[in-house]
């Protein structure tokens, strides 16, 4: 992975949002949440500094980041593309639809586009069944969806 | 009256909280905002033909309803008085409109308990749960012992929800009799089975009936601090969770001394970040102490040493649900209801190749015929039944052979499979069973933590032989040695995770002997599902020689004439099916 210095004014964000949490060590999973949740990601540098404020090892904390599967040390799209593969969603064709959006967009699962606009994604169940099969882009949800729909549905965020 | 607008996850998906605006702006535009209330619950269970809109008094049950339908709704609805009759939903058996809920197939057969107030009151409104008894189990607990309360849960039956089944009364007592400084009380919410989603529904729908039992669990014990352990994927329900909590408290429902009784207690959140293993209940209080979610050898307990190495007692969301009504109508009530051995009620998220996918309460012991065809209404575009997976990943695949058989803990352990969260999905003739165990091995591969060597190493030669299998390159021995192997993954693992992943692989063999057969003797996949082992032909017969399917073929693997029949070069086919999709004389089909 590329180096990239983390600029000042985020590594202050950072030691903020550890200081909310007291710095302690338990703390860990909701502090990458919220990093997360500012950042878009976590990659090295951002582990390396929430390491030394709560007083744990780096390695403690890429062995959390790396284990659960919220966590991303990659940055996600500016549209990112979620496909729901929970067994509801698997059975009614899941799999086609996550095929041609791999197809169209020519990024495997868990990259970006180059352009940084989509990124895909699986999902273990939305818990919306009822519409499976889904897809998540952002914060909408797309249900039924097939893969004749997929140009369509990325047309809408390419202009 | 009031018009009650599902606000679950799936109805949300389809617009309606605009539903919600347009009928108070056309409630607006006749004068009538203040007579009729219009309100956002929790999941009416009936997902499939959502948005559902109910009006009450008259309990008119509204699907499918758009944003644009809301001007309707109230101009005739509630300013005439007349249903809205193509919003009703159609008997497909009758073929006769039912406005009311309680006369459709899809409700008679169900008993609602955990899911009591879903769809009832607005979560978000702390009074809407109290008029409805809320809080009432809190306050009578008070009046008693915590064993007399102990003895109330182990009386009733009740047995833990979230897969296991341990009763939840005998897990109350452990945790009551380990004495310490600080004890904690935990709420599973971390639903991780794909294609389950009733935990989340409760918390969307019904946020202070676990909040209520976390407390009365917190009384029995001696612990004075809840914590609730809940996906960061369900941001709406960590939303009605965080109003409820501060209503609570707000009402001194939370906090210190609950209605005048001396007991503190007060409930925060953690949030999981994605790991399946973290339903079992060490690796979800290692995860909360803020480490990687790995499960640790029992015993300890937690209720001798849990969370920060404190008495603790876990119980899932849908367990805790069950609690107060328990409280409240007493234990021979709720004993009365359900099997020998499983007292009360399941919630199952039913869904796959069904018509009517939502989410169920039925009593135990109901079978899973009645599931599947009276609540569920058969299978979908009226294809053959093929299989009924209970208990997601660490459950089976049963077959037609087992749909009398009433569900209850035991019965589905007996058969192969197991109750699991309650995940329940349908497959019909089109779904390869060797194909279904390889997508459950691919999610227990990925979800294994990693720690005991047979899950991490066991699993993932597990999945590498139904791939060949699938392939078409699987030999019988393959099949001996997925079942010895399976066997060896079942009793060396550490957790519940690798006792129960092989399941899947064993109830296919099991039930769908023949299908592995033809995979490995014929080459064939009888569903048409494995790409491998398909081949697309055209029937000359029925081709008339449009050349539509030439024409869209990504490879130009398919020849012929004008007005004659075509034919597809095998060779050089990838089997994408585009040429089958356009047919539209049904000329081409796999073999």
């Amino acid at each position: 992975m590329a180096k990239i210095k983390l600029a000042k004014d985020k590594v202050e964000k950072l030691i903020e949002i550890c200081k909310s949490f007291n710095n302690e060590g338990s703390e860990l999973i909701n502090v990458l949440h919220k990093a997360q949740g500012t950042f878009g990601y976590l990659p090295a540098e951002v582990q390396e500094v929430i390491a030394r404020e709560l007083g744990v090892s780096v390695a403690h904390v890429y062995g959390v980041v790396t284990f659960y599967s919220f966590f991303t040390m990659v940055p996600k799209g500016e549209f990112p593309i979620s496909i729901c593969m929970g067994t509801a969603c698997y059975v009614r064709g899941a799999e086609k639809v996550l095929e041609e959006f791999k197809k169209q967009l020519k990024v495997p699962i868990g990259e970006t586009t180059e352009d940084g606009k989509f990124s895909i994604s699986c999902l273990r169940c939305v818990g919306a069944c009822g519409l499976a099969p889904v897809v998540t882009i952002g914060e909408r949800t797309y249900g039924r969806v097939s893969a004749g729909d997929v140009a369509d549905i990325l047309k809408e965020y390419r202009n | 009256m009031h018009i009650l607008i599902c606000g679950g996850t799936g109805c949300r998906a389809s617009k309606s909280e605009l539903i919600q605006t347009n009928l108070e702006d056309a409630l607006k535009a006749k004068g009538l905002e203040d007579e009729v209330q219009v309100v956002t619950t929790g999941c009416f269970g009936f997902c499939e033909k959502g948005p559902i809109v109910k009006i009450l008094p008259d309990n008119t049950f509204y699907i499918e309803v758009k944003p644009e339908d809301a001007t309707e709704i109230v101009e005739e609805h509630i300013v005439k008085g007349r249903q809205v009759m193509r919003l009703l939903y159609t008997d497909p058996d009758k073929k006769e409109t039912v406005s009311d809920a309680k006369n459709m197939g899809f409700y008679k057969k169900q008993i609602r308990i955990a899911l009591r107030n879903c769809g009832f009151i607005n979560p978000e409104n702390i009074e809407e749960y109290i008029s409805r008894d809320g809080y009432g189990a809190l306050g009578k607990c008070f009046e008693m012992t915590p064993q007399d309360v102990i003895d109330i849960i182990k009386k009733s039956g009740l047995r833990g929800r979230g897969g296991g089944g341990f009763p939840t009364g005998l897990k109350w007592e452990f945790a009551s009799k380990n004495e310490a400084d600080q004890k904690y009380v935990v709420c599973n919410a971390d639903e991780g089975d794909p294609g389950a989603f009733m935990d989340r529904s409760i918390l969307e729908g019904d946020p202070h009936s676990v909040l209520e039992a976390m407390a009365i669990c917190g009384y029995t014990m001696g612990a004075d601090k809840g914590v609730i352990y809940i996906r960061a994927e369900y941001p709406l329900a960590i939303e009605r969770l965080k109003v409820a909590i501060g209503q609570a408290r707000e009402y001194g429902l939370l906090g210190k001394d609950i209605l005048g009784s001396g007991f503190n207690f007060d409930v925060e959140m953690r949030y999981g970040a994605g790991a399946f293993v973290c339903g079992e209940e060490t690796a979800l209080i290692h995860s909360m102490e803020g480490l990687r979610g790995e499960p640790t050898v029992k015993p300890p307990f937690p209720a001798e040493s849990g969370y920060n190495g404190k008495p603790t007692n876990v119980n899932n969301v849908e367990t805790f649900a069950n609690v107060p009504v328990i409280i409240n109508k007493g234990a021979d009530w709720f004993s009365a209801i359900g099997t020998d051995k499983s007292k009360g009620t399941k919630v199952f998220a039913l869904a796959g190749k069904i018509n009517n996918v939502g989410l169920i309460e039925v009593p135990m012991g109901t079978t899973l015929r009645e599931v599947i065809y009276e609540i569920g209404g058969g299978i979908k575009d009226g294809k053959k039944f093929k299989a009924v997976q209970t208990g997601g990943p660490s459950g089976g695949c049963l077959t037609e052979r087992h749909l009398d058989t009433p569900i209850d803990f035991d019965n589905l352990l007996a058969v192969g499979s197991m109750m699991g969260s309650g995940g329940m999905i349908v497959m019909d003739e089109d779904d390869c069973m060797v194909s279904m165990a390889k997508f459950y091995l691919d999610f227990t591969v990925e979800e294994s933590c990693g720690k005991c060597t047979p899950c991490r190493v066991g699993n993932k030669r597990l999945y590498e032989l139904l791939d060949k299998i699938t392939e078409g390159k699987g030999t019988r021995e393959d099949i001996d040695l997925l079942r010895n192997l399976s066997a060896v993954i079942k009793d060396t693992s550490l957790c519940g995770l690798g006792q129960t992943s092989p399941n899947p692989v064993l109830s296919t063999i099991e039930n769908f002997y023949d299908e592995y057969m033809a995979h490995v003797d014929d080459h064939k996949c009888v569903a048409g599902q494995c790409k491998a082992l398909m081949q697309y032909v055209v029937d000359p017969e029925l081709c008339v020689g449009c050349t539509l399917c030439a024409r869209n073929c990504p490879v130009d693997c398919i020849t012929g004439e004008r007005k004659e029949a075509h034919v597809i070069d095998v060779e050089k086919c990838i089997k994408c099916g585009a040429c089958m999709d356009k047919c539209k004389f049904n000329a081409i089909s796999i073999q």
